[in-house]
């Protein structure tokens, strides 16, 4: 393995931006390795855009060491860190006057892309728009401005992407268009920098999340996140009520504890839903009930984010 | 530090292209010209041989430099404040490009336009003397010396207001205000080529290598002024962190 891919492609220590007396975002710290889809989630003025702006050298940190692409986040390294990255920002920001050519033609220029005209083909291939490419920008909707915006950011091959809420503001159906862009370069094996406030995004498309608000809050997987923080629990809905719920729960191997939402369901705290689930059926039908469901709990990363977003900082 | 010319290239491309699509943009340019000719024109046309005598003596000419201190100005005071109001700052700024090569590329996307309409009114006003002005007239209003200043001096005021516009450009939150600054910075040059034009202000050969020995290094000045003061931090935020 090669030295890019064994270091993180992007990392941050304890980094923090202030503008004045106002924190923008404190402490944050985190690696991610090559090819990951990285989720970087938070509320509306979290410091998500800041973070980015801070990681493509658009912005000075107050404080904290951070390393992109393989290169330490400093002044003297932000054209090679450039060279290295792209930033597709919340807004287009395309010349809408020029032609979806003509924009990516003077991108293209301006990260010295070795063969300009075939790869302007290839990007406009990727996101589909081959047969746009002469159409001005201006005369383009807003899926299609931000499908534009997504192949300029395409143009240097970067090693780390970041989208800045790329589906900020689009239709569903433009909106899953820019999702299948991001799965085709995840699968390209892209290191993408995700920042968004759309839950259901981040869980569809990253390996791993970080929810900000502000400080970190937490990180790691979705499904890790869920676990850490919600009981895994199965939902018995029964057609009456069980006589003695008791005597029927308190035998079956797994459950550790349970309780009634109403007369007739029941929440049982559970250690594997999956081998507690036969168990607990069995246990229902030895107790001659009428069940009509048995549902392993589902936690969203909505959940954990609502849990999380609005703890104070440094509070567990 | 050394310039990449082809970030600067890619810049002025970008510029150029724009600028033929922005029609109110072709107009305005073409609009200065218009008003410094006309009044010009119509005052040649009715002028007599006779009265045209002490013009020998003057450099009435020089009066058409306020085309290249002026013109220019306009566009380039758009430069960094329009990218930042349109929403294409940011994106550019993620580039490799560094700040000076930027706006260099700027400034000279605004040069070359700015230039050859200062030149080509200046030949055409000339040149529509010479046809149709009293048997004279031209003679006594054209005088070698005056072209080689016009030529000359064409480049760097055009260069020199450019500059101004562009620091103002930089350090401006809204493109109307921009562009009245500019339109101001311009009239002290303005106002020194109308004295030199009326005669107010004596000129000789020494006067003028002086002025474009001066005007050289603020040129060179203004470029680096201008780069000095490109805050990225403060385009893009509004505001220094």
């Amino acid at each position: 393995m090669d030295a890019v891919s064994t270091a993180p492609a992007l990392s941050a220590d304890r980094l923090s931006k202030h503008f004045g007396d106002r924190v923008a975002f404190q402490d944050v710290s985190f690696e991610i390795g090559y090819g990951e889809v990285f989720g970087f989630l938070g509320p509306n003025g979290a410091g998500k855009t800041t973070t980015v702006r801070t990681l493509g050298t658009l912005l000075t940190p107050t404080s904290g060491t951070a390393s992109v692409a393989g290169l330490p986040l400093t002044p003297d390294n932000g054209v090679e860190i450039r060279r290295r990255i792209s930033i597709m920002p919340e807004s287009p920001g395309l010349y809408l006057r020029l032609t979806v050519l003509e924009n990516l033609r003077c991108f293209a220029d301006l990260y010295q892309v070795p063969t300009a005209t075939k790869r302007i083909e290839q990007v406009l291939s990727a996101v589909h728009l081959t047969d746009r490419a002469h159409d001005a920008c201006g005369a383009l909707s807003k899926g299609l401005r931000q499908r534009v915006a997504l192949a300029r950011a395409l143009l240097n091959d970067p090693q780390v992407l970041f989208l800045d809420e790329p589906t900020s503001g689009l239709d569903p159906v433009a909106a899953r268009g820019v999702h299948d862009l991001i799965d085709e370069l995840r699968q390209r094996g892209v290191t993408i920098f995700l920042t968004t406030h759309r839950l259901d995004e981040a869980e569809r498309l990253c390996d791993r999340v970080a929810i900000l608000n502000t400080t970190l809050r937490t990180i790691g997987r979705p499904d890790q996140l869920r676990d850490e923080l919600f009981a895994r629990t199965l939902t018995v809905r029964t057609a009456v009520p069980l006589a003695a719920p008791d005597r029927v729960f308190g035998s079956v191997t797994g459950v550790s504890s349970w309780h009634e939402n109403d007369l007739t369901t029941y929440v049982l705290t559970v250690d594997d839903p999956t081998q507690a689930a036969p168990a607990v059926t069995r246990a229902l039908v030895q107790a001659d009930a009428d069940v009509l469901s048995i549902n392993p709990s589902h936690h969203s990363l909505e959940d954990v984010y609502l849990e999380l977003i609005d703890v104070p900082a440094g509070q567990p | 530090m050394t310039v990449n010319p082809r970030l600067v290239r890619a810049i002025v491309a970008k510029e150029l292209r724009e600028f033929r699509r922005n029609r109110s943009l072709v107009v305005g340019m073409a609009i200065v010209p218009i008003i410094f000719s006309i009044q010009p024109l119509v005052a040649v046309f009715t002028l007599t041989t006779s009265a045209s005598e002490p013009l020998r003596h003057e450099h009435v000419l020089l009066y058409m430099l306020g085309i290249p201190a002026l013109v220019p100005s306009l566009v380039a005071s758009y430069s960094v404040v329009g990218e930042r109001e349109q929403g294409t700052l940011e994106p550019l700024l993620t580039t490799p490009i560094r700040r000076e090569e930027l706006l260099l590329g700027k400034a000279l996307a605004t040069f070359i336009p700015g230039v050859v309409v200062a030149y080509a009114v200046f030949g055409l006003f000339v040149a529509c003397v010479e046809l149709f002005a009293q048997p004279g007239v031209a003679a006594a209003l054209i005088h070698p010396s005056d072209l080689i200043a016009q030529l000359l001096f064409t480049p760097l005021l055009a260069g020199w207001s450019i500059w101004v516009a562009i620091v103002i450009s930089t350090r401006s939150n809204d493109i109307r205000v921009a562009q009245q600054l500019s339109t101001l910075a311009s009239l002290p040059s303005v106002a020194l080529t109308t004295l030199i034009s009326l005669n107010v202000i004596d000129v000789s050969l020494l006067t003028a290598v002086i002025t474009a020995v001066v005007l050289i290094l603020l040129n060179r000045i203004g470029w680096r002024v201008a780069s000095a003061l490109f805050d990225r931090e403060r385009l893009i935020l509004g505001t220094k962190a």
